[in-house]
């Protein structure tokens, strides 16, 4: 078991594309970290200079307190699961888990003792002498499991390890990988653009955008206080509703003709500067017209998602979502006047896009 | 990798670098050779680099020829090398095409007959029905032509094949919406068919050329008057066993002549060459 | 194999088939069945009358020393340009496969010879190893190795798999380098963090999955080196010094040229008829276990 830290890391291609724009971050002992952002954010690339798939153009990764920028994959004690599991298509399923271990010199019984134990806990036993072409997509995904955890490495790496498989068997593994991971206590770092995965899985969240970082912290900070634009509208689905605005007051943004209280909200700003407010579709609630910050919403059509419905319309001319548990709202498309939380209101530079929180 | 990346590049680089050397050095002998004269060679004296005669040994090898066994200027065999390898490969991807598109689109008695008949012809390579096939050209009285040269190279499984695996990729739905748009089979073949199969022709045309150009074993029994020698033929009969009668450096130009054009092709047309190459040994 | 919207009629296909069929009859099948025919044929010594004589011919080669000698060489010829083609080629292939710098520029140079013809490169190397001119024959006169192919049987073979082993490494490294390439990236990276080296690593990893490129292409050479070297024999050594550089196909040349002896090449053509059938079987087998693969 170990920290990893990440202190500064870059990575600059030959052609001089930065796709890792220096980044640090440290992951506790046990901790689970999730690096969401969209494709091409650099979080692959960062995840497998951990691995030492990539070198590393500058800054220093260490496991473990031990600096492994020049210590080949082999030796950095971690194990990697990918995307399309890369399984040895001419190996059985003993043999894939056993390879490693072959590798370090392991003797045979102990080679035996601990492919067994990993098939036992990831119920493929019965499946060990097959091929891979054998093998469903949620088999394959189990046995690059098991070849990760056979190692007994320090850190566990996974590079958008369900993004192959069906939205069912998704849910299932998701589950699966949290549980496996809290019961061996392995320091993890895990790749994924799917914001449900990260938000989910993680006890730190780390957002990438364009090779830096967006935003470090518990998913639920996150969530509820984004620290940039991109970070409000990347996760949430459907996702926050921005609307230009500017300040009124202290604590005070006014949308058009309406007026908002934002809680958290810098007190330093001058009346009239333009920013950008965010309203979480699902942060909405019903008010009645002429209340204090109401705000009028023209509703044009619903759609219906079982459980809750989205209200798509428009707000101050501008395109606007809310989400309501089905049948709380008896709204039809025409006029609704609603209101937000003075808590929930985020409030962003239109400039930067950062946050202009307390 | 982290691992000794620079050492494995640089090991790389000096085996990689062996090779083309290994690859061209023979070539450059060749070229060099082709730039002296027939006495520096002679003696062992060749040096590693160009000498003085290149023009001189150029001009006479392709306009004038040379004394020896074979007096024919080289330009003439260029031009039958030409014309053979342009007949095998467009003859080939003409009657392959056609051959093809009927058994790929047409539903009729004998259609599984036809396609064993040509596919079984791959088992049938010259060499093995050496002299039988010459006696029938020459019963038929084609030696000494470039019919006799170029038919019977015509003819092989590898063309066919190659449009039949192409034409069975082409969706389905693109028949029916011709047939919709009132389009008969000769129109659908045109139109559409045709078109899609251009990369696959041009592929075609690069390795058949090349194959065309480069056939040795029978040109040789067809060809009896000097007049109507390939290159390749042409070559071998100016390396004359004793060495004192070998007029080396035209034939080291001859080498250099008879490699150019197929050379060019490969290197200009190289990803048409790959995908010809890789497509027609599926 | 065939499309589920389609044409009907029986004129137009047959007359689209015509001019492959009918070459394909004038100039193989008919050829192909002489060929058979003869082979139990027995001309006399003029020419003037034959006489059917049943496998009389295929005993008389099989007791042949000289055929013998050409199986022999055939295995010996093939053997060594195989072996050393396909590892060569296998080596610059690895080589190339790695991301460096300019990849594509030694590609290029590497695949060009695809396109020398194999006469043409028999004449390349005589002229380097012609035992009087040649270069790198009077190089090794100098290191004191006696070499000269025109006289002995072991230089001249050594000579035309040299030039043969040349011209075939393009066409083996293609393959391999397309061989390679398909090979998941991930996979290599999964066999890293799994601690293997290079050197393991590829034995392990790289080269059992490359044995179906392997496997194909060693059927090819075995095609090339029987048929295809015809022109590389015919220019570097004529099939000499006596007989110490004649192959099968060879040898259904320079037996049936002068016409004497066309029974005899006929049965030697029959013979190797059924050795290419039997390679071709043996590749189809293979290419049907790889689209199961």
């Amino acid at each position: 078991m170990a920290q990893v830290t990440l202190t500064n890391v870059k990575k600059v291609y030959p052609g001089g594309v930065e796709a890792v724009k220096g980044v640090s971050f440290d992951i506790p002992d046990g901790g689970f970290c999730v690096l969401v952002g969209p494709s091409g954010c650099g979080k692959s690339t960062l995840l497998r200079m951990v691995a030492g798939l990539e070198t590393i153009s500058a800054g220093e990764v260490s496991i473990g307190n031990r600096v492994v920028n020049q210590i080949e994959p082999a030796d950095r004690d971690i194990a990697m699961v990918f995307q399309n599991y890369a399984l040895y298509p001419h190996f059985s399923v003993y043999d894939n888990m056993a390879y490693g271990l072959r590798n370090l010199g392991t003797p045979k019984d102990e080679i035996d003792r601990r492919v067994k134990e990993a098939a036992r806990i990831l119920a493929i036993e019965p499946l060990l002498e097959r091929r891979p072409k054998q093998l469903s997509g949620g088999q394959r995904q189990r046995v690059a499991m098991g070849r990760a955890i056979v190692r007994k490495p320090q850190v566990f790496l996974f590079d958008e390890p369900l993004s192959n498989l069906d939205a069912k068997l998704r849910v299932q593994m998701r589950v699966e990988i949290k549980k496996l991971q809290r019961a061996l206590g392995v320091t993890s770092i895990y790749v994924t653009h799917d914001q449900v995965e990260a938000m989910t899985l993680s006890d730190k969240l780390v957002v990438m955008n364009g090779g830096q970082v967006e935003q470090i912290g518990l998913p639920s900070e996150v969530y509820k206080k984004p620290a940039s634009r991109f970070v409000a509208t990347f996760i949430g689905s459907p996702p926050m509703n921005i609307l230009p605005g500017t300040i009124d007051g202290p604590g005070i943004v006014a949308l058009g003709d309406a007026i908002l209280e934002a809680r958290d909200l810098r007190a330093d700003l001058a009346a009239g500067a333009r920013v950008e407010v965010g309203l979480r579709p699902e942060d909405i609630e019903i008010a009645s017209e002429g209340e204090a910050g109401s705000l009028p919403f023209d509703i044009e059509f619903i759609e219906e998602l079982g459980a809750t419905q989205l209200f798509h319309g428009q707000l101050a001319g501008l395109p606007f979502i809310m989400q309501a548990a089905t049948d709380t709202i008896s709204a039809q498309p025409g006029r609704l006047w609603i209101s937000v939380d003075p808590d929930r209101v985020h409030v962003f530079d239109p400039a930067t896009g950062q946050r202009l929180g307390l | 990798m982290v691992e000794d990346r620079r050492l494995g590049d640089a090991i790389a680089y000096v085996i990689l670098s062996i090779g083309v050397l290994i690859v061209a050095f023979p070539v450059w002998l060749t070229f060099v050779a082709s730039t002296w004269d027939n006495p520096t060679i002679i003696n062992g004296q060749l040096p590693l680099w160009p000498g003085p005669h290149f023009f001189d040994n150029y001009y006479r090898i392709l306009f004038v020829g040379t004394s020896g066994t074979t007096r024919e200027p080289v330009a003439g065999m260029m031009l039958n090398s030409f014309i053979m390898a342009m007949a095998i490969a467009v003859g080939k991807i003409f009657i392959s095409v056609l051959s093809a598109y009927a058994i790929v689109y047409y539903r009729f008695p004998f259609r599984m007959a036809a396609f064993w008949i040509i596919f079984l012809t791959l088992m049938l390579p010259v060499e093995v029905r050496i002299f039988p096939t010459f006696k029938v050209v020459s019963d038929l009285r084609m030696l000494d032509t470039y019919q006799g040269l170029a038919v019977p190279l015509i003819a092989s499984a590898t063309g066919t094949l190659l449009f039949r695996q192409f034409f069975m990729t082409i969706p389905d739905e693109l028949l029916e919406a011709s047939k919709i748009d009132g389009a008969g089979p000769f129109k659908f073949f045109k139109d559409t068919v045709i078109p899609l199969s251009m990369t696959t022709i041009a592929a075609l045309f690069v390795i058949q050329f090349i194959y065309g150009w480069n056939q040795y074993l029978w040109p040789l029994l067809v060809t009896t008057r000097d007049s109507m020698q390939t290159i390749v033929i042409g070559i071998k009969k100016m390396i004359v066993t004793s060495d004192a009668l070998t007029e080396w450096q035209l034939a080291m130009a001859t080498a250099m002549l008879a490699m150019l054009p197929p050379v060019l092709v490969v290197i200009a047309m190289q990803r048409l060459f790959v995908k010809g190459l890789v497509e027609t040994e599926k | 194999m065939q499309k589920n919207a389609s044409f009907k009629g029986l004129t137009i296909p047959l007359l689209l088939l015509l001019p492959q069929l009918a070459i394909t009859v004038v100039f193989f099948y008919w050829p192909a069945s002489q060929a058979v025919w003869q082979s139990f044929l027995l001309q006399d010594a003029f020419g003037t009358s034959t006489e059917f004589v049943w496998f009389e011919n295929y005993q008389l080669l099989f007791t042949d020393p000289g055929y013998l000698k050409a199986f022999w060489n055939t295995a010996i010829f093939s053997t060594f340009v195989c072996v050393l083609s396909l590892s060569i080629a296998l080596l610059f292939a690895v080589m190339a496969d790695r991301q460096i710098r300019g990849a594509e520029v030694y590609k290029t140079l590497l695949i060009w010879p695809y396109a020398v013809a194999p006469a043409i490169a028999g004449v390349l190397w005589i002229f380097m190893f012609d035992p009087s001119l040649g270069m790198l024959a009077r190089g090794l006169g100098r290191l004191g190795i006696a070499w000269n192919p025109r006289l002995n049987g072991n230089d001249a073979m050594t000579l035309v798999i040299l030039a043969a082993t040349w011209k075939q490494i393009s066409y083996n490294f293609l393959f391999f380098l397309a061989g390679l390439q398909s090979i998941p990236k991930s996979v290599i990276e999964a066999a890293v963090i799994d601690g293997a080296r290079p050197w393991r690593r590829f034995w392990t990893i790289v080269f059992p999955l490359l044995s179906p490129t392997t496997f194909f292409l060693l059927v090819v050479n075995i095609v090339y080196v029987f048929f295809d070297t015809f022109g590389i024999i015919d220019t570097v050594t004529g099939g000499g010094p006596s007989g110490h550089t004649e192959t099968l196909v060879y040898k259904v040349y320079s037996d049936g040229k002068g016409g004497s002896n066309l029974g005899g090449s006929a049965a030697q053509s029959v013979v190797l008829l059924i050795m290419v059938i039997g390679m071709t079987a043996i590749q189809f087998r293979f290419i049907e276990r790889r689209v199961n693969y």
